[in-house]
């Protein structure tokens, strides 16, 4: 029996579905059996991030009004040897096209078949945000170090803690060291108490991650990138290790620097 | 007659003014009939200033008809004013109500962004109020963490209501009908707890926890309840 996690975070933009693939990923390649599900229907683009995008037959809305089966509409990624599925969102209907209970049912049975079933979230708080939570067993928050973000994160979270889950746990997207260091970045701690919940993981603002989006090839994919190894370690605390949070100094420091870590300062 | 059945209806003179002693154990009519008597035979003085009479009806519960028809029927007699009625005895409900009136809430959670909490009496908030939270209270609002929110203390229209809270970093702060919101320029950080009540200007001021003793002294309570 499989966990469904879903991955949202109210505001759109904030990389909810870089997440997604990059989580189900580094997932697929600790081993596991990974379902990523689309729900943004009418808006895909997991497909093409993870760049399955031409391999699409059938979808999400086919499996749930029954014109196909869902092994059908299952498309698999075969950099991963049987580990990595996709389940694509329809591009043609829109978010009411799919019942909440649909939507539940549906990843009850691929709950028997895979380890993780990895759900993308549309922005929002509709519809849409109803159908992926519907069947989530947690939930993984993402935000990045704006207020705007930080404000619906935490909408959303309010929102999580009236669903049947565990408690979400928060990835903090896209920081900019420099502005944090200045401080014109709300920094990694006063987002934490602020949302009081629990922190699974950082990501940097990342060049690399965007042309890997782009290329169809998820930054996990690549153990040597900074992004790479923070989505590896995000897998990695899913799957119940206990990893310290990855430093965001970038590396080639002078001896002060050093001296600085040495003491533990940040 | 009269003289020798039991007198329902006693009548005192104090330095406050008349006090009418009503019996609680006859019958309602019983009552009305010798309290018209009454006002009928004595005080037969005309043209006076109106006199205030307070009633005592004791362990009779009178519904708010029966109120209204002793006032009036008061009021037609004489040139008397019922200023009260007292009585030893309300109904569950009106009790219920005082105590949820009274009562301080206690609530454990953190109001996020888009909810809103509000309770009668006053409220315990354990957790936080983030932006775009609401807390309202009928009472006094504490907030044992941060308030980032929007605190709304006396909703009812109670000025003596206070808001107090460990870190007092309002988006905007309601006392009753008055309004008060965050500075635009950021001050630098608080470490004192604060409250926050309405001053004789009749504008909100924030201020040490501490002043509270001294202004509103009726939060001391030291027994629950009504």
């Amino acid at each position: 029996m499989g966990e469904a996690i879903v991955i949202t975070s109210g505001k759109g933009g904030v990389g909810k579905t870089t997440t997604s693939a990059n989580i189900g990923t580094a997932l697929a390649l600790a081993g596991k059996r990974v379902c990523l599900v689309d729900t943004d229907i009418g808006l895909r683009n997991l497909d093409v991030v993870m760049g399955l995008e031409n391999r699409i037959i059938y979808d999400l809305v086919d499996v749930v009004q029954e014109r196909c089966k869902l092994h059908q509409a299952l498309v698999k990624d075969k950099r991963f040897d049987d580990h990595l599925y996709l389940l694509p969102a329809a591009q043609t209907s829109d978010k009411t096209a799919v019942k909440p209970n649909q939507m539940k049912k549906l990843v009850e049975e691929l709950k028997q078949d895979f380890d993780y079933i990895v759900i993308d979230c549309p922005a929002g708080i509709e519809q849409g945000y109803q159908n992926a939570v519907a069947g989530a067993d947690t939930a993984i928050v993402v935000t990045t170090p704006e207020i705007s973000a930080v404000r619906d994160a935490d909408r959303i979270i309010g929102l999580l803690e009236k669903e049947e889950i565990e408690p979400p746990k928060l990835i903090i997207n896209r920081i900019r060291n420099h502005m944090m260091k200045n401080g014109d970045m709300l920094d990694v701690d006063e987002i934490v108490s602020h949302l009081s919940i629990d922190l699974i993981g950082i990501v940097a603002d990342d060049d690399s991650v965007i042309k890997a989006s782009n290329e169809g090839e998820p930054i996990a994919l690549d153990g040597n990138s900074k992004s790479g190894i923070a989505y590896r370690n995000i897998a990695r605390r899913i799957l119940g290790e206990s990893i310290p949070l990855q430093s965001l100094d970038e590396e080639n420091k002078g001896v002060f620097s050093k001296i600085k870590k040495f003491f533990g300062v940040r | 007659m009269k003289g020798q059945k039991q007198q329902f209806v006693t009548i005192k003179g104090t330095k406050d003014g008349l006090t009418l002693h009503l019996d609680d154990q006859c019958s309602y009519l019983e009552l009305v009939t010798e309290l018209s008597d009454k006002l009928s035979l004595h005080y037969t003085q005309e043209d006076g200033p109106l006199l205030a009479v307070r009633l005592k009806v004791g362990n009779r519960f009178l519904t708010k008809n029966q109120e209204e028809e002793l006032r009036t029927m008061i009021r037609s007699k004489k040139n008397l004013i019922v200023d009260t009625i007292d009585s030893n005895v309300i109904t569950k409900d009106e009790a219920l109500e005082l105590k949820r009136q009274s009562e301080i809430v206690s609530v454990s959670k953190m109001v996020r962004s888009g909810q809103v909490l509000k309770v009668e009496g006053d409220l315990l908030l354990i957790g936080d109020v983030n932006p775009g939270g609401t807390v309202m209270a009928g009472g006094n609002i504490f907030v044992l963490g941060s308030l980032r929110g929007i605190a709304h203390a006396g909703y009812h229209g109670n000025r003596e209501a206070v808001i107090a809270a460990s870190v007092m970093k309002p988006t905007q702060l309601r006392i009753s009908d008055i309004m008060n919101r965050a500075p635009d320029n950021l001050v630098e950080e608080q470490t004192e707890m604060e409250c926050a009540y309405v001053d004789e200007n009749e504008t909100i001021v924030i201020d040490r926890l501490q002043h509270l003793t001294h202004l509103r002294p009726n939060l001391t309570r030291l027994e629950g309840g009504i």
